[in-house]
């Protein structure tokens, strides 16, 4: 009888131990955002958003970098889109089952777990050096985009297969080629699955900073780029460059900084649940 | 129009619409059809019962090569249809396709309007002429008898249809393709008792212009429209006759069995 | 009546480049591998040319930007095993109870919402997680160990160690998830509470499950890099002392990017030679948590 009460309270303080851990990390996340917004929410204004890079922390802003960021989300998605569906296509479509298939697959899921500043160390000889590319936006993008491209490959896959088995059937049947099935009715029917995984994807390449150190770019950067060609900053560096600074208003600017990149991943990951909600719904 | 066309010669082909010799399937090692010699008539309704894992759907499969895709699936043997072996490797399986129709046991319209739905076949033909799709639509959609309920919605979601309106959907959309032979696979198990003898009945009417084969599950389905019903048993073709004559007076002992429902 | 025409010969030829197409897309991504093997190698190559692999391997310094140059990777890696063991010690404990309060105590609505909220904690950029680590946890953790250098790998690793929660977690409910109903119910019906069901027997049967959500999770440790350049500052140290400041090997590539390097220098191929060194360790175990994952995933279907 003893026992079993024993088991009994063991029981109830471990439901309580896990209700614990499971808001730990989120009460600490809270916490963090709720002191950063309190840092940083009086140093945003217009200013500081449409001012370039200052020696003098008051008049610093973050255009450049901003300005960076979105070239760099831009030439990223360009690259690595086409490429991304292309492949997670001839996967799941084509390849079934070959032994070539088996090795991609092993591959992309290693390229998935490969640390982002290896891609850095990647791009800094292939793209900046070897293809003379430079420290620029496009030497940053095509390192982006080989970063991202396992995880766009892997949510696409996910999102072709989930298409039921008996719309292949169906084309198939109609004397749909191959090509005709995957494009007029596989593309269409996993197009939210496909939008959700990209635009996390793109949400972590926006995020990314190490490898566009290891690749030379530049956290002072005098003017937003005006080509693909140009050096440029995003906005990660400039927040790591001002935290490594010692004077205290450069760590406001940082934590004002966070504050913009912050919305833009969580907006970016809120349209991608949205997404993949409203085509979750339609798929059933 | 087809009559006039007719010489000697091809009348005998129109009369054995599939021939089917010593067909064997394999997936992997497994031997799911153990060498069918078979002759389907034309403009007849053919019943394929048995059993299930008996072979008759995979049977019925092979006739539009929709095993191709299949895992380890193997074939030996020949299937001609119109005196044509369709296994060849010149053989356009696409082409196959629209002229061999097919229609599965549970409603699959594509997640796309009504409209979409039906032209989707001659559009991947490469057929652009809006005014001729839209006279198709409507035609195949009149065959099945939806015009009616739908005419209206047509460019509304298929899916938003009951299961028996999807069910004939999916026949309108194998009808718009012009296909001369249609294949049903369990064409009414997924479908109410209502829903089921429209099914029946439109299925009854569409021989005139098609050869059907159709596998059910249902005995007394078989034995109410079809001309011709064949008996498959562990992937043996063990009777084949017309259906009167197999329901009332079988000549084998195991097709007596089934359809007296002492096993299956 | 239309015959089964022949072969369309251009339209298969259509199907066919296509098919081409995209398998070189997919070819992309061996090529990536393959640039990345390469890229390290080469460079490494010309590395110990000029410094010797033992050396490397058993030096205890490193110090390859001061005149009297030393390179024992030693230095680097024990920081970069110090920050990633203060995460995982962290992590997998609090991943794994998150993971068996999901699967079997919430309720099922609970699940659905709590999971993608768990993901926005590996969302979050990781120079954010460093900025928190400095400026919030270091002098929070300073007010009770009086000891705590500025810079230093127990908070660091403590931050690190969010992070990567919901790798943990989520990957190990998954496999909490897929132990089939039969075991639990067969366990409930010998009178045995949800604790001891969960680690008597779904934990056990999940194991190979949790077993990669760990290694994926170290592997994503040793990997990081902003967090532990922001916080853990860039002094080469062999210790295990997790108050006082170390450089990774992520956080000491940082360092010599931030910097002016030409190519072709010594200093120039030793981010190269740091690299493989990462890369080895990470590319083991991704591959031994795939082959875990493959016989799992066989084990089940």
């Amino acid at each position: 009888m003893n026992n079993i009460r024993k088991n009994r309270v063991k029981d109830q303080a471990f439901k309580y131990w896990g209700i614990a851990c499971t808001f730990l990390g989120l009460v600490l996340l809270s916490v963090f955002i709720g002191s950063i917004i309190v840092d940083g929410v009086q140093r945003i204004d217009w200013d500081f958003i449409t001012s370039l890079p200052s020696r003098k922390a008051e008049r610093a802003g973050i255009f450049t970098a901003l300005m960076g960021s979105i070239w760099i989300l831009i030439f990223t998605t360009i690259i690595a889109l086409p490429i991304g569906i292309a492949a997670a296509i001839y996967l799941e479509e084509y390849a079934k089952k070959s032994k070539l298939a088996s090795l991609l697959e092993v591959n992309i899921s290693n390229l998935a777990g490969v640390p982002s500043i290896i891609y850095g160390l990647l791009g800094l000889e292939v793209f900046v050096r070897i293809l003379q590319m430079g420290a620029s936006v496009i030497a940053g993008s095509f390192t982006l985009a080989l970063l991202i491209l396992p995880i766009v490959i892997v949510s696409t896959r996910e999102s072709i297969k989930a298409v039921p088995k008996s719309i292949r059937d169906a084309s198939f049947a109609l004397g749909a080629s191959k090509w005709q099935t995957v494009s007029q009715q596989l593309l269409p029917a996993s197009f939210g699955g496909i939008l959700t995984g990209i635009i996390l994807a793109l949400s972590r390449a926006v995020g990314e900073t190490a490898p566009l150190i290891v690749i030379g770019a530049l956290a002072y950067v005098p003017f937003a780029p005006a080509s693909p060609m140009d050096e440029f900053s995003v906005l990660p560096i400039q927040i790591f460059n001002w935290i490594s600074r010692p004077q205290h208003g450069f760590e406001t600017n940082a934590a004002a900084a966070i504050i913009i990149l912050l919305l833009i991943t969580f907006v970016m990951n809120g349209i991608a649940v949205y997404f993949r909600n409203r085509w979750q719904s339609k798929l059933k | 129009m087809k009559e006039k066309k007719d010489t000697i010669d091809k009348s005998l082909k129109r009369k054995h619409k599939i021939q089917t010799k010593g067909v064997k399937v394999f997936y992997d090692d497994f031997m799911a059809i153990k060498g069918i010699d078979m002759n389907i008539r034309a403009n007849k309704i053919t019943a394929f019962i048995g059993p299930s894992g008996c072979g008759k759907s995979t049977f019925l499969r092979l006739f539009n090569r929709m095993n191709d895709y299949i895992e380890g699936f193997r074939m030996e043997g020949e299937i001609l249809i119109d005196g044509e072996n369709i296994n060849k490797k010149k053989i356009n399986v696409e082409q196959l396709r629209k002229q061999v129709g097919m229609v599965f046991q549970k409603p699959n319209p594509f997640p796309k309007s009504i409209y979409e739905n039906v032209a989707y076949g001659l559009k991947i033909q490469g057929i652009k002429d809006k005014s001729f799709l839209k006279d198709k639509v409507e035609d195949s959609l009149k065959q099945v008898g939806l015009w009616n309920e739908v005419k209206d919605d047509i460019n509304k979601s298929a899916l938003a249809l009951s299961g028996g309106q999807q069910q004939r959907l999916c026949i309108a959309r194998t009808l718009a393709v012009e296909p001369s032979i249609i294949l049903m696979d369990e064409p009414t198990s997924a479908l109410d008792p209502i829903s089921t003898a429209k099914i029946e009945e439109l299925i009854y009417e569409l021989k005139e212009k098609y050869t059907i084969v159709i596998v059910t599950h249902n005995m007394q389905q078989a034995g109410r429209i079809s001309d011709y019903t064949a008996f498959f048993y562990m992937g043996d073709l063990i009777e084949y006759d017309k259906s009167k004559k197999l329901f009332t007076n079988p000549e084998k002992q195991q097709t007596e069995n089934y359809i007296t429902g002492r096993f299956g | 009546m239309p015959r089964i025409i022949p072969l369309d010969h251009m339209r298969k030829l259509k199907e066919t480049v296509i098919e081409r197409g995209l398998q070189a897309s997919a070819l992309v991504t061996i090529a990536v591998t393959v640039g990345i093997i390469l890229v390290l190698s080469f460079e490494a190559i010309l590395f110990f040319r000029e410094v010797s692999i033992i050396d490397f391997f058993t030096d205890t310094q490193w110090t390859p930007l001061y005149t009297d140059k030393n390179f024992g990777i030693i230095t680097l890696l024990s920081g970069t095993l110090l920050t990633s063991f203060i995460a995982i010690i962290f992590a997998v404990p609090i991943g794994l109870s998150i993971s068996i309060y999901i699967s079997e105590y919430a309720p099922r609505s609970f699940r659905k919402t709590i999971k993608p909220a768990l993901e926005l904690l590996a969302a979050v950029p990781t120079v954010v997680y460093g900025f928190f680590a400095l400026t919030v946890v270091t002098p929070f953790l300073q007010t009770f160990i009086p000891g705590l250098a500025g810079f230093n790998s127990l908070s660091a690793g403590l931050v690190m160690g969010i992070m990567i929660i919901p790798f943990v977690s989520s990957l190990s409910e998954d496999a909490l998830h897929a132990v089939p109903n039969s075991l639990r119910e067969a366990a409930y019906g010998m009178g045995s509470t949800k604790l001891q069901n969960a680690f008597r027997v779904l934990v056990p049967a999940a194991s190979s499950g949790i077993v990669v959500s760990i290694i994926l999770a170290i592997s994503r440790a040793i990997g990081e890099t902003m967090i532990v350049a922001i916080a853990a500052g860039q002094q080469p140290r062999l210790t295990f002392d997790p108050t006082v400041p170390v450089e990774t090997i992520t956080a000491f590539i940082v360092q010599v990017s931030l910097g002016d390097v030409q190519h072709g220098t010594l200093e120039y191929r030793t981010i190269f030679a740091a690299g493989i060194t990462l890369f080895i360790f990470t590319f083991l175990l991704n591959t031994i948590s795939y082959k875990i994952r493959k016989k799992f995933r066989e084990k089940y279907e």
